[in-house]
């Protein structure tokens, strides 16, 4: 996968992915230190291709490509090729010619970074693509799992929420079988992607049952526009079947932690005490995310092939 | 006119008549004037050597789509009927979906006086059911098919108002012209772009499930047997829709179908790299489907092959997947496509050729798709074996929307004659107009 990009987990061996994890254990060092700062990149460019606004995603990849000294030039063009005029190709194309050494990618529809990579020399890192992966949330995610129960293998994983729509959760999905944990969903049955089977996860309509067990729970973002597309009645009813709270967080080990990609609706996917729960897992998830941002950049973006490398 | 062309030696195929052997076709005035084993005492004819070829009808296509008026960009008359003659096709129905939408007597007699000056094939004129395509007062069908018209369809646009195909059903009863059908349940497709099932899950792109096919096939066939109308249910997608018609036919109902060459070979499994290339409506389904249009092509519950010919530019394809509108060329490729299902033993050559000609000229009630003495001469020449690459940068089309492009096809049109006229030969290229 070095190399040529990272677009989703799905693409990945678990080598690929044991090399990413520990490399960003390495980066997270560096954030510990008075300086958050080393030479590594120094000298490359990075340019973040936003299609679609994202602050928490982008600030982190920013704050990664600069601790690994990088220039990193943020570039947000307003929405899609209709509206624009100029193709999403046409305008990858043009910031190609400038030579960066990556482009991170976000864009609404999936499938635009695949798209993209086809077009570019630079390797191209997916920072979420409409509803199918955002392969560095789920790194991100392995990472802070691995600092909490210090293993993947074996464990159980269970996803909540409106999986259909989710790219978080088909990153996670393939993440977490791939490193050998058993994963399982939950949601509505209108949120639920056909022959969701195929994943490679069992899918429960009772969330009692999905828990039993569970030793990580992550709940996932509903997003109200969703009642426009008659996937579920109300807020009221989300939160009474499916949102978390104490009572049925009960249901899964008493060790169980609970993990959200944020940012969070409280009171409907996540209770109010959860969402601030000590020891903050959900905090942890962003601080590995810079971590893990400077690992993937670091493989990605550090070895040119064909260009002599420095020291 | 051309004088006397002599077919000699091919393998003729002919399911009018059921004729599948070795003979020589005799072609003069534009009419075929003799069929038969070694003909003898032909004097002063073109001899066309055709040993170890196969010799049919052309092809008629019930489902293409030409832009003219109104969108030249993708494509026109003149360069659809060129794509058209050299993928063996000698007539061609051109969906009403133009700018200005084909839904008046004088948007029907422009596109044929182009045709007539333009197109090396016949160009037949699919009128609009509804005006503009917009579902609320029919066209007026007696004066279109006066003008031309050979069949209604609103296509993409389908009647969603179960009343108002009711009545575009019941009224087609006065022309006898069949109402040709894309059969998608809107409310069911939605934003819908790809098969909804494993692919649509693993691309995280919406889907479109098969069965906002197969409730609207389900409910035209209703109204077709309320009405007694021809439905004609064009490019099938799913098993469901299949076993419906089929079923339908056996009870009475006057029902004929279409099936893509797309639809017949290729999976959804096509769109796993996210090419707008492969988005089509309805999309490409699963194997299971697949399957289904092939047998049911096969046991003649689907009539014909129909390209569904749908060029879009460059630009409007380079885009994201959802953005992208769908469709794909048709004619230069639809024949090696589909002779795969010969080559896999699911059709004979004589069905495929059937499928190709004869039925869909049944389904349109025109005189085109055989080879009998005194037919117009309409007949192409094709060797089954000949491997090519198929470059849409080479091709007639203006437009390169393929999912077939850059690949090694089998099977290769040779010559087609129009009414007894070259109007392709491969390796010269189209020769008329």
């Amino acid at each position: 996968m070095m190399g040529r990009g990272l677009l989703g987990i799905e693409d990945l061996e678990r080598e690929d992915i044991e090399l990413i994890l520990e490399t960003a254990f390495h980066m997270k060092e560096v954030g510990r230190r008075e300086v958050k700062k080393v030479p590594t990149l120094r000298g490359r460019t990075i340019i973040n291709l936003f299609f679609e606004s994202s602050t928490r995603t982008r600030t982190s990849f920013e704050i990664a490509g600069k601790r690994l000294s990088a220039d990193v030039v943020n570039f947000s063009p307003s929405s899609s090729s209709l509206t624009k005029k100029e193709s999403i190709l046409d305008t990858a194309k043009t910031l190609d010619a400038m030579d960066p050494d990556a482009v991170v990618v976000r864009h609404s529809v999936a499938g635009v970074p695949k798209q993209i990579a086809d077009e570019l020399t630079a390797p191209v890192i997916n920072a979420g693509d409409g509803a199918h992966e955002h392969p560095t949330q789920a790194l991100l995610d392995l990472m802070t799992v691995v600092e909490e129960k210090g293993r993947i293998d074996g464990l159980t994983v269970t996803i909540i929420g409106d999986i259909a729509h989710s790219r978080v959760a088909r990153s996670n999905i393939y993440a977490f079988t791939k490193m050998g944990a058993e994963v399982r969903v939950a949601g509505p049955p209108t949120m639920m992607p056909a022959q969701v089977e195929c994943l490679g996860v069992k899918s429960f309509r009772s969330l009692r049952e999905a828990l039993d067990g569970a030793d990580v729970v992550m709940a996932l973002r509903i997003q109200l526009e969703r009642l426009a597309g008659a996937l579920f009645p109300s807020v009221r009813e989300y939160s009474a079947t499916f949102g978390l709270d104490r009572a049925k967080l009960r249901y899964a080990k008493d060790d169980a932690i609970v993990m959200h990609p944020g940012p969070v609706n409280r009171g409907v996917e996540l209770s109010h005490d959860l969402a601030n729960r000590r020891p903050g897992v959900i905090l942890d998830q962003v601080r590995n995310g810079v971590a893990l941002r400077m690992a993937v950049l670091y493989l990605l973006a550090g070895r040119k092939p064909g260009a002599t490398e420095e020291r | 006119m051309a004088g006397r062309v002599w077919l000699r030696g091919g393998r003729v195929l002919d399911p009018a008549s059921g004729r599948d052997g070795r003979a020589d076709v005799l072609i003069e005035d534009g009419r075929i004037v003799a069929v038969g084993d070694a003909l003898e005492g032909v004097s002063d004819a073109e001899a066309v050597n055709a040993e170890g070829l196969w010799v049919a009808p052309g092809f008629v296509d019930l489902h293409a789509h030409l832009r003219e008026p109104g969108q030249e960009y993708k494509e026109d008359i003149a360069s659809g009927g060129r794509a058209a003659a050299a993928g063996g096709f000698t007539a061609v129905c051109c969906m009403a979906n133009t700018d200005p939408v084909n839904d008046d007597p004088s948007v029907t007699d422009y596109i044929l006086d182009r045709a007539r000056k333009e197109s090396p094939v016949r160009v037949l004129p699919v009128a609009a059911a509804t005006k503009g395509l917009a579902g609320e007062v029919m066209t007026e069908m007696a004066l279109l098919v006066a003008a031309g018209a050979v069949a209604f369809s609103d296509d993409g646009k389908t009647i969603m108002d179960s009343g108002m195909q009711r009545r575009v059903l019941e009224y087609s009863r006065l022309v006898e012209k069949p109402v040709m059908v894309h059969a998608e349940d809107r409310t069911l497709v939605r934003d819908g772009v790809v098969n909804e099932g494993a692919v649509s899950t693993r691309l995280g792109l919406p889907g479109n499930p098969a069965m906002a096919e197969i409730v609207h096939v389900a409910r035209d066939l209703l109204l077709a047997e309320l009405t007694g109308a021809h439905l004609h249910v064009a490019h099938v997608s799913t098993a469901g829709a299949v076993a419906h018609v089929r079923e339908a036919r056996a009870r009475g109902v006057h029902v004929t179908a279409e099936v893509s060459p797309h639809h017949l070979t290729l999976t959804d499994e096509a769109t796993l790299g996210y090419d707008p290339n492969t988005k089509m409506a309805p999309p490409l389904r699963g194997k299971d489907d697949v399957a289904a249009c092939v047998e049911g092509l096969a046991d003649g519950t689907i009539d014909a092959i129909a390209t569904d010919h749908a060029p879009h530019a460059v630009h409007e394809k380079e885009v994201e997947f959802t953005a992208a509108p769908p469709g794909v060329l048709g004619f230069e490729t639809a024949l090696a496509v589909v002779l795969e299902l010969v080559r896999s033993g699911a059709l004979t050559p004589l069905q495929l050729i059937a499928s190709l000609s004869w039925h869909p000229a049944r389904v349109l009630g025109v005189p085109m798709g055989r080879l009998e003495r005194g037919a117009a001469a309409d007949v192409v020449l094709l060797d089954p074996a000949r491997r090519w690459v198929y470059d849409p940068a080479q091709g007639f089309s203006k437009s390169r929307n393929s999912p077939w492009a850059g690949r090694e096809l089998e099977g290769c049109v040779l010559a087609t004659w129009v009414g007894g006229r070259l109007v392709y030969q491969q390796g010269r290229g189209v020769l008329f107009p």
